[in-house]
């Protein structure tokens, strides 16, 4: 019996629905596990098993046995596993029970009656292994959004849990503040021997970090090493794919190991230059002059220029909080703007009605439910077309251009992440605004998932649209953008065409180009080993 | 508190003491119930704004940069707002009277289940006034609440609670933490609703629109904040039996009745005074009894509790002195704490009374806040 979690034969039904199918795994103790599986697979769903919050605070029907540090775990409530599972959610500001971050950090052991003397030595030793110490004394309200999640893991630590269960604990974090964040779990677990199962959809950030990995895909689980269970994975890091398009063995889950093998794919790629992407600079929509964005005792957004043609891809990327949001909200000209210029085809958008200017400029907001409110997707597509005044049925044809095989009268927070995003973007294209701005829109999305909405804007843009995106997503931007725009404090440091501002930034880079230098994403190196092997001709030629 | 360890405390206390805030919230609480009591025992308009000006001097010198620091102004916003309110009502549905006719409304006389009220009708300086002492007695009392709040959040005061009412007192934390969330929800429904170009203003859109995906939202943080605190233990039964739980709860409830009714009877005037402190003791009693029965049994201990100490005491006594200033007054000089106003005239500054509330402001001066105790975020920090 191991001492780490497990679970024997576990199924799980909702609502009639199997969501988990006898399920078995034993994760022995200290092991990192790594989550995967595609949207709506039930990783939720089997995270909240370890600690109880399924079945009991969602109900539904669940079998079999599951067992933590050698403890019955089914059955039990969540309060009274807290002394050995520890649980951190995926927005951490949802979770804070108090406003301090060492009373945030004490709570759990209070909860358990720690005696204070012990709770204060155990709240020192997370504020340093976490590296809180700074902080330790502030309101939680004034962390940035890694410190909170950070916060957040070493509250569910205190009270030395024997496992440590993380929903996507990094997906709204930007790439340095997700790397404090995992190298900090990582030291966690060499240091204290916590067991920990993360659920993630950015793989590319945590399978480095992974000891193994658990795949659950309809319902059914497959746990293994990392390399082995990523390979037969619909959802994987691009370097596993890059390592399963050139048939390395493994194959290579980091790129280190990647770059050891990458030696002979480089030299073949050598002689083909990049399918040079044919830039149609269109004729210009965007222009912003010195956008600056106050927010009381901060400035947002500091004298950003900006220009935008009509067919161009623009990713606008940055650390959290450097503006990006306040900038795309300016622009649009619903958030505030305290100076500076906005034209879009001439017009500031900002001295509009709100209904004429979502003909210059749509916006989906980070959180796309804030754009909808009927009560079913038909309902919502019949109210976009009031609003806009456009002809019945417009925003019906737009989703089902984007998206197909929703179900009929689904009310529109019962669609997954992907098809409710297509549906806010449906709403806002009902205005057919020539600018188009989405906030964050991958997060929740899986690979093919974001394949699909890179794909979707990518038309929208060869239609004649200019696309501003906001993104953390390195491997997003990569599969979409034309140009990039880094924001940092409010100001733009770097702009100009994907490949060479991503490539230069080793933040930004996605994994491809950090392997084969030049290339940014898996398809592109596959479109170019097929000219090669169609015939050389192309290759000489160029 | 439960009486885990006491010998440990002390010895690092001393060492960190100086990055808490300098004065206990309780005390803050304290000090500003007492100046609102003495705001309640009054309607002298003199009396009233210059509790309103004690508090907000309190707040301005006192106060740190924590988040809930603005409470002041948006309660000061709230009691404006009140003194509003009760001017409407007083014109639309009239009040005491008098021989100054100011101007006329159209009056109409209700049917006769409704017999007594009138609608419009003759609008009296009297009457006006008297309306207006009155809404500014109840924006005082809302003006010592928000200074409370501004002085220390509500969750600190709860820390202080004793530990049989920990999990009544993290209800009402998550409760109060509900009504910034939804103003910030507000904000952001509107928003997105200015995005779809949707700027009706009917009843049926607004509530369509804006009010459901509001309450949707704050739907959906409850569960998440109640799973979050589930799976932190919040909740535990940990073996205390289940008979001994309902008799402190009980006791604890029938406890806090008392003390609300006798709170109720001392402010109210209709309630000799004697059966209003009887009323209060026998609450306190029952109340001191039941906590102390619960808090034996309770398994949570507190992290680093705050302590009570001499300049607390400072602060609750200058609260206390605003108290018994007015009900010095009270005594000597009943007719200028409820001035009257027909026939109209400029109401008298009761003396007692308003050297004790002027004595309430001591705090400013006991403990200002210094520069921030706690550190600024680094710059570079996203």
């Amino acid at each position: 019996m191991s001492s780490g979690i497990a679970f024997e034969h576990v199924s799980f039904a909702y609502a009639g629905a199997n969501v988990l199918d006898d399920v078995s795994f034993d994760l022995p103790e200290g092991e990192f596990c790594l989550l995967v599986g595609p949207t709506g697979a039930g990783k939720s769903t089997l995270l909240k098993m370890v600690n109880g919050l399924v079945p009991h605070f969602t109900g539904g029907t669940m079998s079999g046995r599951v067992r933590v540090a050698g403890r019955e775990v089914r059955g039990a409530a969540p309060a009274d596993l807290a002394d050995v599972v520890g649980y951190v959610g995926q927005d951490p500001l949802a979770g804070f029970v108090t406003d301090e971050v060492e009373l945030e950090l004490a709570y759990t052991a209070e909860q358990l009656g720690v005696d204070p003397a012990a709770m204060r030595k155990r709240v020192t030793e997370i504020v340093d292994l976490l590296g809180l110490a700074d902080v330790r004394g502030r309101a939680l309200a004034r962390l940035s959004s890694g410190q909170r999640q950070r916060v957040a893991i070493g509250a569910a630590l205190v009270a030395g849990p024997a496992a440590l269960v993380l929903d996507e604990p990094t997906s709204a974090l930007d790439p340095t503040a997700a790397d404090e964040v995992l190298s900090a779990l990582h030291r966690l677990v060499h240091d204290l021997g916590v067991t920990v199962l993360l659920a993630e959809h950015r793989l590319e950030r945590v399978a480095q970090y992974a000891d193994s990995a658990l795949l659950l895909n309809g319902g059914r689980a497959v746990w293994g090493p990392v390399a082995e269970v990523l390979a037969a994975s619909p959802v994987a890091p691009p370097v596993v794919e890059l390592g399963r398009l050139a048939g390395w063995p493994g194959p290579p889950v980091t790129i280190r190991e990647a770059r050891r093998h990458a030696a002979g794919l480089r030299d073949r790629l050598a002689g083909l230059e990049p399918a040079a992407p044919v830039e149609a600079a269109g004729p210009p929509l965007l222009e912003a002059r010195g956008v600056t964005v106050d927010h009381p005792g901060v400035r947002a957004v500091d004298g950003v220029d900006l220009a935008a043609g009509r067919g161009e891809r623009i990713a606008l990327m940055g650390r959290n909080g450097s503006g990006k949001s306040s900038l795309l909200w300016a622009l649009q000209g619903t958030g505030r703007r305290s100076g500076g210029r906005v034209a879009i085809g001439g017009t500031d958008p900002a001295s509009l009605k709100p209904g004429e200017r979502r003909r210059l400029a749509g916006l989906v907001p980070a959180e796309p439910a804030d754009l909808l409110y009927a009560e079913t997707w038909e309902a919502e597509c019949e109210g976009a077309d009031e609003d806009g005044g456009a002809p019945r049925g417009t925003c019906a044809k737009i989703l089902a251009d984007l998206v197909d095989g929703l179900g009929a009268g689904t009310h529109p927070r019962d669609l997954s992440e992907g098809q409710r995003l297509a549906l806010a973007l449906a709403v806002t294209l009902t205005a057919a605004p020539p600018l188009l701005l989405l906030d964050e829109p991958t997060r929740g999305l899986d690979h093919p998932g974001k394949a699909a909405l890179a794909a979707r804007l990518a038309a929208l843009a060869a239609a004649g649209h200019a696309v501003v995106v906001s993104t953390h997503d390195v491997e997003f931007c990569a599969e979409f953008a034309s140009r990039v725009v880094i924001l940092s404090d409010g100001a733009v440091v770097a702009d100009g065409p994907a490949r060479q501002i991503v490539a230069a930034s080793p933040m930004f880079a996605p994994q491809v180009a950090k392997v084969l230098p030049g290339r940014l994403t898996v398809g592109e190196v596959a479109a170019a080993l097929e000219r090669e092997a169609d015939g050389t001709g192309d290759a000489a030629g160029g | 508190m439960p009486p885990a360890a006491p010998s440990e405390a002390p010895r690092v206390l001393p060492r960190r003491a100086p990055v808490r805030a300098a004065v206990h919230p309780a005390a803050w609480w304290g000090w500003a119930l007492l100046l609102a009591t003495a705001a309640g025992r009054t309607a002298n308009p003199w009396l009233l704004l210059l509790v309103a000006a004690v508090a907000g001097l309190v707040v301005t010198w006192c106060r740190g940069d924590e988040p809930w620091s603005g409470a002041y102004r948006v309660f000061l916003f709230i009691g404006l707002s009140a003194v509003a309110v009760r001017m409407a009502f007083y014109v639309v549905f009239g009040g005491s009277d008098g021989p100054t006719v100011l101007f006329t409304l159209p009056s109409v006389t209700l049917p006769d289940w409704a017999a007594g009220f009138r609608l419009g009708g003759a609008v009296t300086a009297e009457g006006a006034l008297a309306a207006a002492y009155d809404g500014l007695r109840l924006a005082t009392l809302l003006v010592c609440v928000g200074a409370a709040n501004a002085l220390a959040s509500p969750r600190r005061l709860l820390r202080s609670v004793p530990a049989a009412l920990y999990e009544v007192s993290v209800a009402v934390v998550v409760a109060l933490s509900v009504a910034p969330q939804l103003v910030e929800s507000v904000g952001r429904v509107r928003r997105a609703r200015a995005l779809r170009g949707n700027t009706g203003r009917s009843p049926a859109n607004l509530m369509r629109t804006v009010v459901a995906p509001v309450l949707h939202d704050a739907l959906d943080r409850s569960l998440a904040l109640a799973a979050a605190m589930a799976s932190r233990g919040y909740g535990r039964a940990a073996g205390v039996p289940a008979p001994a739980r309902r008799a402190t709860g009980a006791s604890l409830l029938i406890g806090l009745l008392g003390l609300c009714a006798g709170a109720y009877a001392l402010l109210g005037t209709a309630t000799p005074a004697p059966l209003a402190w009887s009323l209060l003791a026998v609450g306190a009693a029952a109340a001191v009894f039941g906590i102390a029965f619960a808090s034996k049994r309770v398994p949570h201990t507190r992290y680093r509790p705050d302590r009570f100490r001499a300049l607390d005491w400072a602060v609750l006594a200058s609260g206390a002195a605003a108290t018994a200033g007015t009900v010095l007054s009270g005594v000597l000089e009943p007719a200028a704490l409820w001035p009257a106003t027909n026939p109209l005239g400029v109401p008298e500054l009761p003396l007692w009374a308003a050297a004790g509330i002027v004595l309430a402001a001591a705090p400013a001066l006991l403990a200002p806040s210094g520069p921030s105790p706690t550190p600024l975020p680094p710059k570079g920090t996203p």
